[in-house]
């Protein structure tokens, strides 16, 4: 008897953990796909995700708002996304390096505004974050109600911008645009379409979901900015977005499941294993690779993705 | 409305190949006044500081060297794979194999001499780094994988194996903080100035710009990793095994980017810690582009990083601007490397529309 309560209540906090542990992964992997999908990679995803971390902690801490929190690390992940635009779109840049670049600038940066803030402290700073908010009757189904419809407000707007994302991208007139300028810039621009602009667009609105992922992190499931708060989950998208083959839904699902492994470590190092807690650490890194690998073979990466579009070069 | 427009121009003369890193260097000095000012750091104060805690004393100057031992091994690793277009962002994991090597090899030989001992923690050193990059190689060459994502995924896949052998099978008994014991002393780089933590690994990064450039302009694997990197497709038209180039090319920048890892265990820290890496693979990135993939440039803009990371350390206790400082100016460093690399091969024109 206690047994199974036990398991049930197990099932129960895995399965919360587990779309907890998704969302910001949705949002980074939502807005990467928008961004591949207009043929630009952003690798400037990891750098972005920590400001907006930063951002909205220290926008919080400082004005008592969280969503003012939220929308201003949106904020910064658009302008970080308009210096990704300006170099990898407008000059041509490498996006590989445009990225790194980008990433490697936005770590220093929020590291030294933090430092600026909160100096060293030996216990780090906290806020009060986001509660759960329990949905009326359908939070009290078993097992379901708890896990599912007990979560953040950010978590269930990530559900909702699954299926506004699919739509955006296979419904409008937009969405074509950003899927003719990622696999042929060339007959987007015959046909009047502004390629760079249109990329500027997607690489804006994805730079605000990736800023909100990062925020989500440390005003929501978190309640402090650390260093490696991000801890890959930028890259971790960005192998996201392959699985689910530039797909909204399936790029969602990938971010399930990575939240699902990150939840099932947290659960398991909680029941005492004598082995240490970094075993658990590594696994969603190891099956976020193994599960790249399984795609990788048969992956449709759009077919203009890394290349800059300069009109006199055509073909190139 | 004001366009960009972006013609190719010819090829600029050789000498503008070693001033435009120093120009992008002068413009993101100057750009590191806005951190500095909004830091509320005396911008003076700030830049003597940050060169005389760099080169300003005896001690100083050969600190700034012992840093750049690191960051020369993990730039030569990153410039060798970039010049294959092997997109090796992994030089974080692959430095710490090589540390873990070191380590386990340090400890666990005693009473073995130094001219065994030595050699060994290099070779296991480099073989661990190299054969770490192996993975993400073969994974690119056989099943398509991309290798951007999966050296960054290594990385963190080697930090929490890290994190797991220190506290498990390689922590200190009797301590319960994630710390190796100490290697043995026959394992520990020889000091080469008296009064300073100036070791081994320096003359030994040195040596790597040698053969770095040796293999580049006198193998046929620095013909083939340079023909792969300029077209795939025609290198392997042209009868290269690019498989093999990508595979040997991932081992060397591997290896060299372990050897980074081993400097810092045996002429540094004695112990595997944590934080034996304070992210010098990823430094190496900005290094390798600001040197323009070449051994030489690799070196000097290496020591620029040393010079911007050992001052920042004085800087910042001085003026109180935080020592993150120096991760600013290396990201804007790549971004501004970038803009000044595209000035050599095109001309930017704003037209009117």
């Amino acid at each position: 008897m206690i047994r199974q309560i036990l398991e049930i209540s197990f099932i129960t906090g895995l399965l919360g953990a587990t779309l907890r542990m998704a969302t910001p992964i949705i949002y980074a992997t939502l807005g990467e796909i928008i961004i591949e999908r207009a043929g630009v990679l952003n690798l400037g995803i990891e750098g972005t995700m920590l400001m907006g971390a930063m951002t909205g902690f220290l926008v919080t801490i400082t004005s008592g708002s969280l969503w003012l929190g939220i929308l201003m690390a949106a904020l910064v992940g658009m302008l970080l996304s308009l210096l990704m635009a300006f170099l990898a779109v407008y000059l041509g840049l490498s996006q590989h390096v445009s990225g790194l670049g980008i990433t490697l600038f936005a770590t220093g940066l929020a590291m030294f505004i933090y430092r600026l803030y909160f100096g060293s402290p030996t216990v780090p700073p906290t806020i009060k974050p986001f509660k759960p908010i329990a949905i009326p009757l359908l939070s009290k189904i078993p097992v379901i109600g708890p896990s599912f419809f007990n979560q953040y407000t950010l978590t269930y707007i990530s559900w909702l911008l699954i299926p506004i994302i699919a739509i955006l991208l296979y419904k409008t007139n937009m969405g074509l645009k950003i899927r003719t300028v990622g696999e042929n810039p060339f007959a987007a621009d015959t046909v009047g379409v502004n390629v760079n602009r249109t990329r500027t667009l997607s690489l804006i609105t994805g730079g605000a979901l990736m800023g909100i992922g990062g925020a989500f992190l440390t005003i929501a499931n978190g309640n402090m900015f650390l260093s490696d708060v991000v801890g890959g989950r930028g890259w971790v998208s960005i192998a996201m977005v392959i699985f689910g083959n530039w797909d909204p839904l399936k790029g969602a699902a990938g971010a399930l499941l990575f939240g699902f492994l990150d939840g099932l470590q947290l659960r398991l190092q909680g029941l005492g294993f004598k082995i240490p807690f970094h075993v658990f650490l590594l696994i969603p890194y190891l099956l976020t690779i193994i599960a790249l690998i399984s795609v990788s073979r048969k992956a449709a990466y759009p077919s203009a993705l890394l290349k800059p579009y300069r009109r006199e070069e055509k073909g190139g | 409305m004001m366009k960009i427009r972006i013609i190719k121009r010819p090829p600029l003369p050789g000498w503008a190949k070693v001033v435009i890193p120093i120009i992008a260097i002068v413009v993101t000095l100057m750009l590191a006044a806005i951190p500095i000012l909004i830091a509320k750091g005396n911008l003076w104060k700030s830049y003597y500081y940050l060169f005389y805690g760099a080169l300003g004393t005896r001690f100083n100057i050969l600190e700034t060297f012992v840093k750049s031992s690191p960051l020369i091994f993990t730039g030569l690793a990153v410039a060798f794979a970039f010049r294959a277009k092997f997109w090796n962002i992994g030089a974080e994991g692959q430095l710490l194999a090589g540390a873990i090597a070191a380590t386990w090899i340090g400890i666990s030989m005693p009473g073995v001499p130094s001219y065994i001992l030595l050699p060994l923690i290099l070779v296991g050193g480099f073989i661990a780094g190299g054969a770490w990059a192996a993975v993400p190689a073969i994974l690119k060459t056989k099943l398509k994988a991309d290798d951007v994502v999966t050296t960054l995924l290594l990385n963190y896949v080697m930090i929490h194996t890290m994190g797991a052998l220190l506290f498990g099978p390689l922590q200190q008994p009797g301590s319960s903080w994630p710390r190796s014991p100490e290697i043995v002393a026959a394992a520990k780089y020889p000091i080469l100035f008296a009064r300073s933590r100036f070791h081994l690994g320096i003359p030994l990064s040195l040596a790597a710009v040698l053969i770095f450039w040796f293999i580049n302009k006198k193998t046929i694997l620095g013909y083939q990793t340079k023909a792969v990197g300029v077209n795939i497709r025609a290198a392997r038209f042209g009868g290269i095994n690019t498989t093999a180039v990508i595979l040997e090319t991932a081992l060397l920048s591997g290896g060299l980017a372990g050897l980074a890892g081993v400097g810092e265990v045996c002429g540094i820290q004695y112990h595997l810690l944590m934080d034996i890496s304070p992210g010098y693979g990823y430094s190496g990135i900005v290094i390798a582009m600001l040197g323009n993939l070449h051994p030489v440039g690799v070196f000097f803009s290496a020591l620029f990083f040393s010079i911007i990371i050992v001052g920042a350390q004085t800087m910042s206790r001085i003026t109180g601007v935080p020592t993150y400082i120096a991760d600013v100016i290396q990201g804007m460093a790549l971004i501004i490397m970038l803009i000044a690399i595209l000035f050599t091969e095109y001309k930017v024109r704003m037209v009117k529309k």
